[in-house]
């Protein structure tokens, strides 16, 4: 067995398990009662699908295997987490299903609207996403946040739970309320990129990144007129294509500035710029596309040598005024040390230089290190430096600013 | 020189026992404080939750990653500690041996690292 | 909120008692000390000799037996620790992944009882 057969294998067993979920939870709004009902088919399709081959309707072996077992297994589970009323709603569910699988309608927006309700604590919706829609478990969830498995097995039950209980419809939200809510689906897949994306070197199929990119990329299929969808896959595109050029052959960091172009994925770029293109029709309005189009303003490296700082500096300023986040402060100063020089960029910091939310975030102080230091302010460059390397968890970044505070030393 | 005392006892034994009988325990360890106090050892002291509350980070496939519980199980569990200054390590047994916690568990007794305090 | 970092780490197999650098601190961990001191978080720290240098005493029927050696033996040695005081235990588990060792070793948290003490 490949690597590729087996990913592929996975990858339509979870389209399939997530579509199967979300149609039968949208009735009885039970998301665990569905995940129970399928979990052993769907463990079994992981088993045997990478070794046997796809089957030619994935939905249908899956209904096929969950109504041989699940009356064993609902049975020894109902006491568990599924009522009796329950068993016979998602019995009849099953039955139905199976008797016509290919009339299954797409429910997984609606119940990615439902994981993203604003009644879900904000920091589960991602880790509920990624349980309900693409089967992983608690145990993989927990590694990429940061959190002990039990404990974040623990959050995913009770949250479910609130789904059920208070009733949150499983639907596509009306117009008025569909920014507002789309945004909240988007945010929760970005989070679960911004964890993937942070995992370093390692090529498994379970890549959170990958997985937050194929989420993108089925929100974008099921809701094709969402210029902000498009706009924040090709922002995970930009960022994504230069996975491998983040670090150097002996393993080392390689800052954004001095990546060998020629290792960017050109693929993933065009890609982006056509879906940026797209969701930019009407004019660039959202964060996201905002975002993207900083990310193609980067890039035209590629073409002319340099990024396109000027057109950085002015995205940045429309992003600010949408976000008022210190993050984004930052960032504009970085990118106004190229346009107006590195003092402006130093004094644009003034305003978070207070900020407790900066106090411990690590990008803030190696970028004002960086600056200081360009700026031939030894002293407070040293300090700073000293702050990034201490709050840094990667070793390959710490290494690179324990290397660029000698070089301060030194020079 | 400064000397860890840690302190380890059956967590089980210790949260089963009634209200009052504990408060007796903990009433030897504060006379113990006061020993050490008068003799100029006492240095600081801490107790330390039960070892389920503990969360252990370790590096795993490449990843940082959290699981619940202790680094180690053991049969006793690390439960507090007492630095105190001693001259040596002889000192730092016979003060050791007065504390009440050796007579129902175990005193591990560490030296430190000279000339590494970061704090 | 407080809480004990204990870090543990493979000793070396065999200790060099006449090397110095004992009481130097690496760049790593002279960052991270910063670090902890800056955000208002650093309580206490401390390196502890190796795990040879230990011994363990405990009291029976009024009779004092000392043992040589640590208390417990491990893959890896219990060989410093921080205590540190947090908003939560989320927040000390992000600095016990910024620990240097936390790249090589492992960093055990435990909240302290406010009752007695520190």
């Amino acid at each position: 067995m490949t690597d590729e057969a087996r990913q592929t294998a996975e990858r339509v067993a979870r389209d399939s398990y997530g579509r199967l979920v979300a149609f039968l939870a949208a009735r009885t709004r039970d998301v665990a009662g569905a995940e129970d009902a399928l979990a052993e088919a769907f463990a079994s399709a992981l088993k045997s699908w990478p070794v046997d081959g796809v089957p030619t309707n994935p939905d249908a072996w899956l209904l096929t295997v969950a109504r041989r077992r699940q009356t064993d297994a609902i049975r020894r589970r109902q006491t568990r987490t599924i009522g009796e009323v329950h068993i016979q709603l998602m019995t009849e569910e099953l039955e139905q299903a199976a008797a016509n699988p290919d009339a299954i309608p797409d429910r997984r927006l609606a119940l990615m609207f439902a994981c993203a309700h604003p009644e879900i604590e904000r920091g589960m919706r991602a880790p509920l996403i990624l349980q309900t829609i693409l089967g992983m478990t608690a145990v993989d969830i927990a590694a990429a946040f940061l959190i002990p498995p039990a404990t974040m097995g623990q959050r995913l039950v009770r949250a479910k739970a609130r789904i059920k209980d208070t009733g949150i419809a499983f639907a596509i939200p009306e117009p008025e309320e569909l920014p507002s809510r789309l945004d909240a689906v988007l945010e929760a897949i970005y989070a679960a990129y911004a964890k993937g994306w942070t995992e370093i070197g390692d090529s498994s199929a379970d890549r959170l990144a990958d997985e937050a990119i194929w989420l993108g990329r089925l929100v974008v299929s099921l809701l094709p007129e969402e210029p902000e969808a498009k706009g924040m896959l090709a922002l995970m595109l930009y960022t994504e294509a230069r996975r491998a050029a983040r670090r150097g052959e002996d393993g080392a960091y390689v800052p954004f500035d001095q990546q060998d172009i020629a290792i960017w994925d050109e693929r993933q770029i065009v890609t982006a710029e056509a879906l940026l293109r797209q969701a930019n029709k009407a004019g660039p309005t959202g964060r996201y596309q905002i975002e993207a189009a900083i990310q193609s303003a980067h890039v035209a490296r590629r073409v002319s040598g340099r990024a396109n700082w000027e057109a950085v500096v002015g995205l940045y300023d429309v992003l600010l005024s949408l976000t008022q986040s210190p993050v984004v402060v930052l960032n504009r100063a970085v990118a106004l040390a190229e346009t107006q020089g590195i003092e402006a960029a130093l004094a644009s910091l003034v305003v978070i230089a207070d900020d407790k939310r900066m106090a411990d975030y690590q990008p803030y102080w190696a970028a004002r290190a960086n600056l200081a230091a360009r700026a031939g302010r030894r002293d407070e460059a040293y300090e700073a430096m000293t702050l990034a390397i201490g709050l840094a968890t990667d070793d390959a970044v710490r290494q690179y600013l324990i290397g660029q505070r000698k070089l301060l030393q030194d020079g | 020189m400064k000397y860890l005392l840690m302190l380890y006892a059956e967590e089980k034994v210790g949260m089963a026992l009634p209200p009052d009988q504990m408060a007796g325990f903990m009433a030897q360890l504060a006379a113990y404080q006061d020993t050490l106090k008068k003799a100029g050892a006492f240095v600081t002291t801490a107790a330390l939750q039960p070892t389920h509350s503990a969360k252990t980070i370790s590096k795993a496939d490449g990843e940082l990653k959290v699981h619940d519980g202790p680094y180690a199980e053991t049969r006793e569990q690390f439960g507090g500690y007492f630095i105190i200054e001693a001259a040596d390590m002889n000192a730092a047994i016979d003060l050791a041996a007065q504390c009440p916690a050796a007579t129902w568990g175990n005193i591990e007794i560490r030296p430190y690292n000279p000339g590494y305090a970061p704090g | 909120m407080k809480f004990m970092l204990l870090i543990h780490s493979t000793e070396p197999a065999v200790i060099d008692n006449t090397r110095v650098d004992g009481g130097v601190m690496s760049p790593e961990y002279a960052a991270y000390n910063d670090a902890l001191i800056k955000a208002g978080a650093m309580l206490a720290g401390e390196r502890l000799q190796p795990t040879t240098t230990a011994a363990s005493v405990r009291v029976r029927d009024g009779k004092t037996e000392v043992l040589d050696g640590p208390y417990a033996e491990t893959k890896e040695q219990f060989g410093g620790y921080y205590l540190i005081d947090v908003a939560d235990i989320d927040t000390a588990v992000q600095w016990a992944a910024r620990c240097p060792s936390a790249q090589f070793g492992t960093v055990e948290v435990r909240p302290i009882w406010n009752t007695r003490g520190a």
